[in-house]
């Protein structure tokens, strides 16, 4: 019982190890791994499988000279800053503050409706996509009866198809952060704005946008990063297709990887694609950081 | 969607601002119109489940009928990779779920200069995109040998849930009074002793939270297992949905669409317990509470 201070510390935080253990091997682990392996020719079978070689960075020479990888990058950020930061973000704001000018009923089933699409498990939302998109689907089926042609989404606009499926998938999240931040607006300064005569538009620009800003920041940068790793969806809908056209960096990865069993190169696209995220979850917990003004 | 941030939703109802119970015609017409549209891509699935002769359009069924559920209600079919969904799911919520109980008690109950880069690392860690990290984790199995693994494949989808699991976790923790525990210590009984006794019982509601937002999860997950799991005896619904698609989808949509509904299921079933459960209070916990 006469352990020292320092001890008696280490004694208490002792139940962390095991939620430690796990964050290392499986977390932490994989992340080193991927940027040693980006540094070799590991191959998926055969001999490099076996026995990589240390080929320094000339994965990364490659994915500068590889005309995949910017087309790649560009399409992320398409979809990211589409489907997203615009898409779900002002989407998921704007139910979110018609839900408070609206009926208590219709507000509530048109909740249940924006979140059951969120709630499903994502291959079968991306399946329910696929055939929404398809050339027979069901939105063809709406445009050709109001008069529209029936374009072929998945072939000729595959990223527009994705995009509105992202949307469509994830906007329930937005939707409900900004359900909870605009709860904590106090009425009283909305009131007293209105009693000063602003309109309706000009309260929730000037007022409660600029005081629900910490909330607007943290939906970004998460929603940011979910889009940044969705797979599924993009996967089961064009598969990356048609010649990569909705080619997404985590796609890239998948298939330069497992399709062509270049292990090597596959993990340098991963390790692109994990700084991009380590370096938005900096951002993140920096803006967490600051006290809110 | 990544183990970040599918956070559980608040309460609706208390949304609406006292002032405002009445509402106004043209909002209610624009929401709905915004509700129709998220409807529409879900109305092939349950039209086309009960379609015998379904294809990619929407369309009332000719002679609608429960053969597309008889022709997926086969052992190998459906039930065995649900009974792996099952497996895999459950497995994970009880590995994540005591992880996160253990390290969240100290994090809770004791200041160091530890907690704060601890949290802050545990919060990074939710922000990588596990999908990324599929490739190397790929790798990494197949150097370990544990390809194919189900306690494997547990124990990886449980440390992508853990990060977040840990916030909701001490949040939760937090709301159970000190003063509690310490009078079972005045009777001699150790801090494992009172975690387990007194702390864990007060927050059975909170764990059963933290315990269905981790099975939802993995329910739903399709990448990892698709990666990871190769034999068919052990991929579970996520997986086995897929290549049935691959192999019969083109001309079984019905079947397809019937599947898809006996797998979502039970996931709507346990995010509406959630949503009764949950209230205000702990709306978003964790993260997304900027």
């Amino acid at each position: 019982m006469l352990l020292s201070h320092r001890a008696r510390q280490l004694v208490r935080y002792l139940p962390v190890l095991p939620a430690v253990l796990l964050l290392l091997v499986f977390l932490a682990g994989p992340v080193l791994w991927a940027f040693q392996a980006s540094l070799t020719n590991a191959g998926l079978t055969g001999r490099s499988a076996r026995n990589p070689e240390w080929v320094g960075l000339e994965n990364y020479q490659r994915l500068l000279t590889d005309p995949v990888f910017p087309l790649s990058l560009g399409l992320t950020v398409l979809f990211v800053g589409g489907s997203a930061v615009l898409g779900q973000n002002l989407l998921g704001l704007a139910i979110a503050v018609l839900m408070r000018r609206a009926r208590p009923a219709v507000a509530s089933l048109v909740g249940t409706a924006v979140v059951a699409a969120w709630v499903l498990p994502e291959i079968v939302a991306a399946f329910a996509a696929y055939a929404y998109f398809s050339k027979d689907g069901t939105l063809n089926q709406l445009l050709g009866a109001l008069g529209f042609g029936r374009p072929e989404w998945l072939y000729a606009f595959p990223m527009v198809a994705v995009m509105l499926a992202n949307v469509w998938r994830g906007t329930a999240f937005s939707m409900l952060v900004y359900k909870a931040a605009l709860n904590d607006v106090p009425t009283e300064v909305t009131e007293a704005a209105q009693m000063d005569g602003a309109r309706g538009w000009q309260r929730l620009l000037f007022i409660t946008l600029p005081m629900i800003r910490g909330s607007i920041a943290t939906n970004l940068m998460l929603i940011t990063l979910q889009t940044l790793a969705v797979f599924t969806l993009v996967w089961v809908m064009t598969a990356g297709g048609p010649a990569n056209a909705s080619t997404t960096l985590p796609i890239l990865a998948y298939q330069e990887a497992f399709k062509f069993g270049d292990i090597g190169y596959g993990t340098a696209v991963a390790s692109v694609l994990i700084l991009i995220g380590a370096a938005f979850g900096v951002v993140y917990i920096r803006l967490l950081k600051e006290p809110r003004a | 969607m990544t183990a970040a941030a599918r956070t559980l939703p608040p309460r609706g109802v208390q949304a609406l601002a006292p002032q405002r119970r009445r509402g106004t015609t043209p909002a209610d017409l624009a929401l709905l119109l915004v509700g129709a549209c998220f409807l529409l891509p879900l109305l092939w699935l349950v039209l086309g489940s009960l379609d015998p002769q379904a294809g990619h359009e929407t369309r009332v069924p000719h002679q609608p009928g429960l053969e597309n559920f008889a022709a997926v209600l086969t052992p190998e079919l459906l039930l065995r990779p649900l009974w792996n969904s099952v497996v895999l799911s459950a497995g994970t919520g009880a590995v994540t779920l005591v992880a996160a109980v253990l390290a969240a008690y100290p994090l809770s109950r004791y200041r160091s200069r530890f907690d704060t880069p601890f949290l802050y690392a545990v919060l990074f860690g939710t922000c990588l995109p596990i999908t990324a990290i599929m490739v190397p984790v790929y790798g990494l199995f197949v150097q370990l040998e544990l390809l194919d693994s189900m306690p494997a494949t547990i124990f990886f989808m449980a440390t992508t849930t853990l990060p977040m699991a840990i916030w909701m976790t001490r949040n939760f923790m937090d709301g159970v009074p000190v003063s509690l525990e310490e009078a079972a210590w005045v009777d001699g009984a150790s801090r494992m002793a009172a975690l387990r006794t007194i702390v864990l019982p007060l927050m059975r509601q909170g764990l059963g939270v933290v315990f269905i937002f981790v099975f939802i999860q993995a329910w739903g997950n399709f990448f990892v297992p698709f990666v990871l799991l190769l034999s068919e005896a052990r991929q579970p619904a996520a997986v086995s949905i897929y290549s049935f698609f691959g192999q019969h989808g083109a001309v079984a949509y019905g079947q397809l669409a019937a599947f898809s509904i006996l797998y979502s299921l039970p996931v709507l079933a346990l995010y509406i317990i959630v949503a009764r459960w949950s209230g205000s209070s702990f709306a978003l916990s964790g993260a997304v509470r900027g």
